[in-house]
């Protein structure tokens, strides 16, 4: 039960927030704090108490709440928890927070409705990962659509209806295809079996001939590869991440992408493991391409948040390229990757949206040496910048060299290719910091520097990124145990398969 | 006629008496709450007699009307669609002025037309139920006189629906000449001695599917649709997108599982094309639209083609998706229209994309309904749209109708982006005043007006979240009719 309130508490605070805004403007935003820190706090209680029981024989989830929905189809309310679950769903909550922090001073217009789709955002990416019923989680993964569409085309930049159309158009489409495949999946299971049923752990293992298997799994792959994204469906991600307010950026970049490589994480590969080795190939090509693609690219940007949404889609370049490596050196570091990358690139987000907020631009070219006057912004904004290039001792470090590690064994070009993305890093990361802080100011900036409040989440996310990259151990492990129930690794952590 | 006839008649008895009692108190006073209180009274008591028709049920009433669980289910679908109709008119009526009280008698009487259409299982029912519905409808559609849009749409209407008749009385004449029946079982039993449809009855039924096909407007039948819908009164807009349409889909079920008409090959390819063209020619088209009316009317355009789609997936599951996305479109379709028909005030109606900017500051509550109702067209969770789109996927899924399923999937995107761009619009500041916001007549109005909304959205709701009763009851229905 405790994973319904997980949704529960978003989805209720979401309307109260809404529903109070009349009272006072500051209620939304108390609010969609405290259900947040409620809600992290019932995850960690979680992962404290039942971290170390996953992955035995027999208990596969930590939690796990089954309930009838609509018999007709064998669709059930089924929600649960395991490893790599737990560790997105904990990711959601803490970027949700920081969501609320970044957009205490950005938001002053409409409040209440701001904060309701902020939460129901949120609500959708929580139930997405934890959904294990196929309808259920498609129901998921359209509920986090909606609310977004709003935060982009109500509180965006300028250019935002475009954007926030572009941006649904695209998941839509993919997103129909994949409720055919799910529908064909549970066709080909229920003519195979006589049971009708969109359970995942019933449907995992259907056996089915290779033609159909492959049709199937690019259905799957489609939603998450506009979700990810891969290169070339990926040209609604500048355009969202552009035009959103900076809560939106930093879900859009830190979770909605996320749910991508989940998808294929959890779904594509799992489901449909034979089809999946087939296409691996494919997959990584497209993954090498985007690294250096979105490296390119990255470097090539003036505006600030289009650098960042450049480089997201060479980080998660890497993650589908690990992903399809497909031994546990290269998944580890793609679920690393993950996690690294939604936290440096919501700093990243946070701290153009508050650069935004005081000078009303996000051109490079007219800022430069705002170290002087900024000093907070820059060193923060070095943080993660090289955060972002892949330093050792930081997290993204981490999830990169495993994932080029796991690749080395498959494919050696890949893996050399690859590398070359981290170069690429380097560079558009340093000039980034270059042009902004360093350097002659172009124009006399005479602004305000980060005030004290905004240091506690970009403090956290700081010790979070440091954690990752010192001490990896125990959310290698905790991912670790659901790799291996799905992939069936004999030892969790470090073997490789091929 | 037993007396088990008359409680299985006793919905389309009840309808046809009042009727009568509205035009009967029409004579002698005047007044128009009284013929709208009537008249939902008597949609009402019709509503509530289903379940006594339902324990006759299934009975032959003649060889005309076949009341079974099939026939039940879409009557009660189509009594309550009136039956909001007609709350949505009063407001609507009441800020138009003029005689409002035969308004309600037509209503009656199309309604009667439409419950008839879904019981009847002869050809002679077929036409007499089609015929009542045209006829009220043409009065329906032109009854603001005097606005030149009305009228024209009207015409169009007439026009265009004589033809149709033309060509669907003689496509029957050549069912009758080749089968030498009228009732659709005793035709079907005469062609089940056949291995194959011959060629006279084919063209037939392709007449009759002209006739059907232009009430249902699909394409290539579907020019008039987007003028009438612009010119007729909202409400009725309503009515002739969902009852006049639901009542025919539901006839063409009916005779198409009764006789196995998928049997022909040339048959299915016709509807299959036909299905593509109007989901493409219908969201394509309404891409284009500045007005709100034409862009809903080209839309269920789009709509009758997924349901075309569902159609002809054949078997039980077809059934079952069909009446499901009909529910579905029902309340949506109803809902829409029933929000065009609140915004429109005495000056004429709602239907301009500006009339819909920054309605989220000015109604908030009307523009919430509105965006939901799209939202549900767009087929999104949680909406009944989405149940019926996940009905019609599963059944082309189980049928492998894989290019028709793409087409689905590709016209679903294209149709999303005007439903955007509508609640997009809502939430757009215009920078005007407050000038263009009708002001609300008699307080009564609108409190029924808003009862109508919220109880189609609450229908909206439970369908998308808990739909298993519906569900089980449609099933119970489908067994009855496919056996």
């Amino acid at each position: 039960m405790i994973l319904a309130w997980l949704i529960i508490i978003l989805l209720v605070a979401g309307v109260l927030a809404w529903a109070l805004e009349r009272r006072d403007r500051q209620w939304p935003r108390r609010i969609a704090l405290a259900a947040l820190a409620i809600d992290l706090i019932l995850g960690l209680t979680l992962w404290g108490a039942r971290g170390d029981q996953v992955g035995n024989a027999g208990a596969p989830w930590m939690a796990e709440l089954s309930a009838q929905w609509i018999p007709r189809f064998g669709i059930s309310l089924h929600l649960a928890m395991d490893g790599l679950s737990l560790l997105l769903v904990l990711l959601t909550l803490f970027l949700g927070l920081v969501s609320v922090a970044a957009s205490w001073t950005e938001i002053t217009s409409r409040v209440g409705f701001f904060h309701f789709n902020l939460l129901w955002v949120l609500a959708g990416v929580v139930g997405v990962f934890l959904a294990m019923d196929l309808f259920l989680f498609f129901v998921f993964w359209e509920v986090m659509l909606v609310p977004m569409y709003f935060l982009i085309s109500i509180w965006g930049h300028e250019n935002r209806v475009y954007a926030a159309v572009k941006f649904f158009l695209f998941t839509q489409a993919g997103s129909l295809l994949m409720l055919i495949a799910i529908i064909g999946l549970t066709a080909i299971h229920y003519r195979r079996t006589g049971l009708l049923t969109f359970d995942y752990r019933a449907l995992l293992g259907t056996a089915m001939d290779p033609a159909a298997a492959m049709w199937l799994m690019l259905g799957f792959f489609a939603a998450f590869a506009v979700k990810l994204p891969v290169v070339p469906f990926h040209t609604w991600l500048p355009d969202a991440h552009t035009e959103a307010p900076t809560a939106g950026s930093v879900i859009l970049a830190g979770l909605l992408l996320k749910t991508g490589a989940y998808g294929l994480l959890r779904f594509t590969v799992p489901l449909f493991p034979e089809a999946a080795q087939a296409f691996a190939p494919v997959a990584m090509g497209l993954g090498v391409i985007g690294i250096l693609y979105g490296g390119v690219l990255a470097f090539a940007q003036t505006d600030l948040k289009r650098l960042v949404a450049y480089s997201s889609i060479s980080h998660l370049g890497f993650v589908l390229l690990g992903i399809f490596a497909g031994n546990a050196l290269a998944l580890q570091g793609a679920v690393m990757q993950m996690l690294a990358h939604g936290i440096t690139t919501g700093a990243l987000f946070v701290l153009v949206g508050a650069l935004q907020e005081r000078l009303h631009t996000r051109d490079m070219r007219r800022m430069g040496g705002l170290w002087e006057t900024i000093p907070r912004f820059g060193a923060i904004g070095l943080f993660f910048a090289v955060a972002s290039l892949g330093l050792p001792g930081l997290g993204n470090f981490v999830g990169e060299f495993l994932v080029m590690l796991g690749t080395y064994w498959v494919s050696i070009p890949m893996a050399a290719l690859a590398s070359l993305g981290v170069v690429a890093a380097t560079v558009y990361s340093l000039a980034l910091v270059q042009q902004t802080f360093y350097g002659p100011g172009r124009e006399q900036w005479k602004v305000d520097d980060l005030p004290s409040r905004s240091l506690v989440p970009l403090g956290a996310m700081i010790v979070l990124q440091v954690w990752l990259g010192l001490y990896p151990q125990p959310v290698l492990e905790t991912a670790g145990q659901t790799l291996q129930t799905l992939y069936g690794f004999g030892d969790a952590t470090m073997v490789v398969r091929r | 006629m037993a007396s088990a006839d008359f409680m299985a008649l006793l919905p389309l008895l009840v309808t046809a008496v009042s009727s009568l009692i509205v035009l009967l108190l029409a004579a002698f006073h005047r007044a128009h709450g009284l013929a709208a209180g009537v008249t939902s009274s008597g949609l009402a008591v019709a509503l509530m007699t289903l379940p006594v028709a339902f324990q006759v049920a299934p009975r032959q009433v003649t060889t005309l009307l076949m009341v079974d669980a099939y026939a039940i289910f879409y009557i009660g679908l189509m009594l309550a669609a009136s039956l909001a109709i007609a709350g949505l008119s009063y407001g609507y009526l009441e800020k138009r002025g003029g005689r409002q009280e035969e308004f309600y008698v037509l209503l009656l009487l199309a309604t009667l037309g439409a419950i008839t259409l879904a019981a009847a299982t002869h050809l002679a029912s077929f036409f007499l139920g089609l015929e009542l519905l045209s006829l009220s409808l043409y009065v329906l559609i032109a009854y603001v006189r005097t606005d030149r849009q009305p009228l024209e749409a009207g015409l169009k209407y007439l026009i265009l629906s004589g033809t149709s008749s033309a060509f669907l009385l003689f496509g029957m004449a050549l069912l009758y000449f080749q089968s030498g029946a009228m009732g659709f079982a005793a035709m079907a039993s005469d062609l089940g001695r056949q291995a194959e449809l011959s060629v006279q009855f084919l063209v037939g039924l392709v007449l009759i599917l002209t006739g059907v096909g232009f009430k249902l407007a699909v394409v290539p039948f579907h020019m008039w649709a987007p003028d009438v819908y612009q010119g007729a009164p909202a409400p009725v807009a309503a009515f002739v997108a969902t009852a006049s349409k639901g009542a025919m889909f539901a006839l063409l079920l009916r005779y198409f599982t009764e006789i196995a008409a998928f049997r022909s090959a040339a048959l299915w390819w016709t509807l299959a094309g036909i299905a593509a063209l109007s989901m493409f020619v219908g969201n394509l088209l309404a891409l284009l639209q500045d007005n709100v009316k034409r862009m809903l009317a080209y839309s269920s355009i789009a709509h009758l083609g997924y349901l075309l789609v569902a159609l002809l997936a054949g078997g039980p599951l077809a059934v079952e998706a069909v009446t499901v996305y009909l529910a579905a479109y029902f309340i949506t379709t109803i809902g829409a229209f029933g929000v065009v028909a609140v915004l429109s005030g005495p000056g004429g109606e709602a239907d301009s994309m500006e009339d819909y900017r920054s309605l989220f500051r000015r109604r908030p509550w009307i523009a919430a309904v509105f965006t939901i109702m799209l939202l549900s067209l767009a087929g999104i969770p949680l909406t009944a749209g989405f149940l019926g789109k996940f009905y019609v996927i599963a059944a082309g899924v189980d049928a492998s109708l894989w290019l028709l399923l793409i087409l689905l999937v590709a016209n679903s995107v294209i149709g999303l982006f005007y439903y955007l761009r509508v609640i997009v619009a809502m939430f757009t500041e215009t920078g005007l005043g407050d000038d263009r916001v009708w002001k609300a007549p008699a307080m009564s109005a609108s409190y029924l007006d808003g009862f109508v909304l919220a109880a189609l959205s609450g229908l909206l709701f439970w369908l998308g979240l808990y739909p298993e009763p519906l569900i089980g009851f449609v099933r119970t229905m489908e067994r009855g009719l496919t056996g």
